[in-house]
């Protein structure tokens, strides 16, 4: 929804009306909500991540080859996004999309590494009714891979709404807002990769 | 797994036979009379899927006046059962589920909605914005919020009331002491409503950093729009640490998991950490924009700019900053050890400074004003003691050591009480009151309002004054009856007297809103109160597109400089311009629809259905994200007719000041 029909040109596409520069605002203080979302997911973990009750402990589970693999792609899916804004900013459609789609296929190679973790844990004895730990471990990975997946299947959205209508103000915008998203789910893996991963393997 | 047909409806008690019938006539009642006078298009188009912020606020508000009513009733049933010493009224279960539901429903289905609906009113209208930033998404809030609602409502007749208190501490909240699907309605009924308003919490802090009208600079801004501005970051700050513990909740009820049992290496007391963490912000940000509603309203009828606005901005930083690191006044009895509960002892303390600093900001205010003594403003008025005797009591409460003694007393109860009648109610009532012309075009009848007033005042000390002697006297709360022996009678039956005076004045509200809509003034002038902010500067009722000009400002109190200057009141044909506006959706109440079916199917455990229906959920962002729909555009002969019916004569304001 368009408030005002203002356009200024001399500002890169996705900021040029009102309402799509309050779209992206809007978006900031959503992931503002998000950071909260996570930190408290971090704290539960933190709290939580020596109580074993006898079960697995993370040296029996953790695989930090796999780990390593699955950490490549997401930072590298998050670099191929940069590209695709860049693109974007060229007004380089075709650019932009098959840097997006490269960037979707490494976030779901990490899914699919993070799938089969999961079930890799299964097979140990370590599911999400063991223990208070891997309850607080299952739930912390699983809502970032939940973001993941939501991110892939939404960007898909925005990849269809491209190829229809090309690069419009509004268009650019959502794919701008898209960037941020997996930026931002980068990040938190980065906070996961070292508290939950390199912390569990020196512990 | 799975339902459990037999106990699908609760049966057997004739208070929830009687409520089931009750629901049953009105629900057939409201479609046959809905039916009947041929009013289902004109209720689609112009409330179901509207997305103007002016009728989504009314709605808020509607909402709100039913669950204050399903809330009051809960705490009416209390009192009626501790009116007398071992009284067979209700039953231990049966208490234990009403004083949850009351909880539950007053903080979030009452407070929070009333509140919120009165700065959907207002907070664009004062901005001088013709929306909020985010249209569709503020109707996605309401009927989020009202989906949870009507979930967690229904539980009472079907499937069971949640029984573990609005703060549903675990161990007794979890699986293993609660296994019915009572607590589940708790879990996921509040997520639902959570969500809404977490998206409210975004859209008023875009909306008022983004679409503030030319002039308005942050420290020019109305003291409600303040106070929403850092209520709303509150929300942000605050809702996604309930919306992880809920989760959490529902993964330990639903899946088994060990975040908060006994076994398996959990961790009860994360529960309240938890959900105080979100708790406490939570009471700050149902406190902060009732402040700003008595300081629109003092100022307005002490015909008086604001004493101290500076040191008002700050207090209410301050008090949002002190908000996020008190929690564990909750729980001293935890047994964190003195350097822990000294350290929160000390925030909680201090968050009386900036409050006190606000109390005679608004007792500045009035010296010297010429005061008025409106319905409105006797809720301002009656607020300063009442709230100072919650506010000095909470002091006392805030002394870790002493809390022991008080902890999980009636005194504790009311104390909380003291705070949030004064301090939401009081301020709802009185905006409620105060913004009633602008919302409909009448006013609200001032003696039937005095009536109220004074019923409501006098039966709320009535009602909570003897709580403070009992807690002190030992009475504990949450219980369901007590002995002859403990002398605890007299002063129990006082309050169950107090409680029905305050109902009285409850219905006399009500009274008021019938007899309003049928016989008030409708001829009235849309600036009643002679007031000083820019709601007031636009017709009432507010044309749908608020402000056929965006006024200009350029100090405090515009609105009021405007009307001494006689600047900026009138309108030109010329400076007529189209405008646009944002087209109705039917995507909100789906959403809201298809999360309550969801929701409802995850309380009873049914998988299967409930992922069933979280397709649609999906199925509604899709739609969503390809709507391209850019709204529609004003015409000038619209504006121009629309305009001419209530400025009679150009730039003329009537001063309607009963």
């Amino acid at each position: 929804m368009i408030m005002s029909a203002k356009v200024d040109t001399s500002l890169p596409l996705e900021y040029q009306t009102e309402q799509d520069r309050m779209n992206i605002l809007g978006f900031w203080v959503f992931l503002g909500a998000e950071i909260v979302l996570f930190a408290t997911l971090f704290g539960v973990y933190g709290v939580l991540y020596e109580r074993f009750a006898g079960g697995p402990t993370h040296k029996d589970i953790f695989v930090i080859k796999d780990v390593m693999i699955q950490t490549v792609l997401l930072l590298t899916s998050s670099f191929t996004m940069g590209i695709a804004i860049f693109e974007m900013r060229r007004h380089n459609l075709k650019g932009l999309i098959t840097w997006l789609v490269i960037t979707l296929a490494l976030g779901a190679g990490f899914l699919f590494m993070e799938i089969n973790e999961f079930i890799h844990y299964a097979h140990e004895g370590a599911t999400m009714q063991t223990s208070a730990f891997l309850s607080s471990l299952f739930v912390l990975l699983g809502t970032h891979g939940a973001h993941v997946t939501l991110g892939i299947g939404w960007a898909t959205m925005v990849i269809i709404q491209l190829l229809k209508r090309g690069l419009t103000p509004t268009t650019a915008r959502k794919t701008f807002i898209i960037g941020l998203y997996w930026h931002f789910l980068d990040v938190v893996w980065i906070f996961i990769f070292t508290f939950v991963y390199l912390k569990g393997l020196v512990a | 797994m799975g339902i459990k047909w037999d106990e699908f409806f609760i049966t057997g008690d004739p208070l929830i036979l009687g409520s089931q019938i009750a629901i049953l006539l009105t629900m057939i009642g409201a479609v046959a009379g809905i039916t009947y006078l041929k009013k289902w298009k004109y209720l689609w188009t112009e409330w179901l899927t509207t997305v103007d912020h002016k009728k989504i606020g009314i709605m808020y508000i509607i909402s709100a006046v039913l669950m204050f009513f399903r809330g009051g009733m809960d705490g009416l049933l209390m009192k009626a059962q501790t009116a007398r010493p071992e009284m067979e009224f209700l039953n231990s279960q049966h208490y234990n589920e009403i004083f949850t539901t009351h909880g539950v429903i007053m903080i979030l289905f009452m407070a929070m909605p009333f509140l919120i609906g009165l700065m959907n009113v207002v907070i664009p209208l004062q901005i001088g914005a013709r929306d909020v930033a985010f249209p569709q998404l503020n109707a996605l809030s309401f009927w989020l919020f009202f989906s949870g609602a009507m979930l967690f409502n229904i539980s009472f007749v079907i499937g069971g009331s949640p029984d573990a208190g609005w703060t549903s501490y675990f161990p007794l909240a979890g699986k293993e002491f609660s296994p019915g699907i009572g607590n589940n309605f708790y879990a996921v009924a509040l997520q639902i409503a959570g969500i809404g308003t977490l998206m409210t919490g975004i859209n008023f802090i875009v909306t008022i950093l983004k679409m503030r009208t030319k002039g308005m600079t942050l420290m020019k801004m109305p003291m409600f729009t303040w106070t929403t501005f850092v209520t709303s970051i509150l929300i942000v700050a605050a809702f996604p640490i309930f919306t992880v513990a809920l989760a959490l909740m529902t993964f330990d009820r639903l899946y088994g998991t060990h975040f908060f049992t006994v076994s398996g290496g959990g961790m009860d007391m994360l529960w309240a950490n938890l959900f105080w963490l979100w708790g406490h912000p939570e009471v700050y940000i149902v406190a902060l924009p009732a402040f700003g509603i008595f300081s629109e309203v003092i100022a307005t009828f002490s015909r008086k700019s604001l004493f101290g606005y500076k040191s008002m901005v700050f207090s209410i930083l301050g008090i949002a900053l002190l908000s996020m690191v008190v929690w564990v006044h909750h729980f001293y009895t935890m047994g964190s050890g003195p350097a822990v509960n000294s350290f929160f002892s000390i925030t909680t303390m201090a968050i009386a400074i900036p409050t006190g600093v606000k109390m005679f900001n608004w007792l500045f205010t009035m010296r010297k004003g010429r005061i008025k003594i409106t319905s409105a403003m006797l809720w301002a008025l009656a607020f300063v003691p009442c709230f100072v005797i919650g506010g000095v009591t909470g002091v006392m409460l805030a002394m870790g050591a002493a809390d022991y003694q008080y902890h999980n007393t009636l005194f504790l109860v009311a104390h909380f009480h003291y705070v949030l009648i004064p301090g939401v109610v009081f301020a709802v009532f009185a905006g409620l009151y105060y913004w009633w012309p602008k919302m409909f075009g009448f006013m609200l009848n001032e003696k039937i309002g005095k009536w109220h007033f004074w019923l409501f005042v006098i039966g709320f000390n009535v009602t909570f004054m003897p709580m403070f002697f009992l807690g002190l006297n030992g009475a504990v709360r949450r219980a369901y009856t007590y002995s002859a022996e403990s002398g605890f009678a007299p002063l129990f039956m006082l309050s169950a007297i107090g409680s029905i005076v305050l109902a009285a004045g409850f219905a006399v509200f009500c009274y008021n809103i019938y007899w309003s809509i049928r016989y008030a003034d409708r001829n009235i002038s849309s600036d009643p109160w002679d007031a000083r902010t820019l709601e007031w500067s636009t017709a009432s009722p507010v044309q749908f597109y608020n402000f056929a000009k965006l006024p200009e400002v350029k100090s405090l109190d515009p609105f009021w400089h405007m009307k001494k200057k006689n600047e900026g009141l009138t309108l030109h044909d010329s400076e007529i311009e189209e405008i646009h506006m944002p087209s109705n959706s039917w995507v909100p109440i789906y959403m809201g629809v298809i999360f309550g079916i969801a929701g409802f199917f995850l309380v009873f455990e049914w998988h299967i259905a409930a992922a069933v229906a979280g397709i649609g959920i999906f199925a509604g962002l899709i739609i969503r994200s390809f709507d391209y729909n850019e709204g529609f555009h004003v015409k000038k002969d619209e504006i121009h007719r629309i305009e001419n019916a209530w400025r009679k004569t150009e730039g003329e304001v009537h001063d309607h000041v009963s």
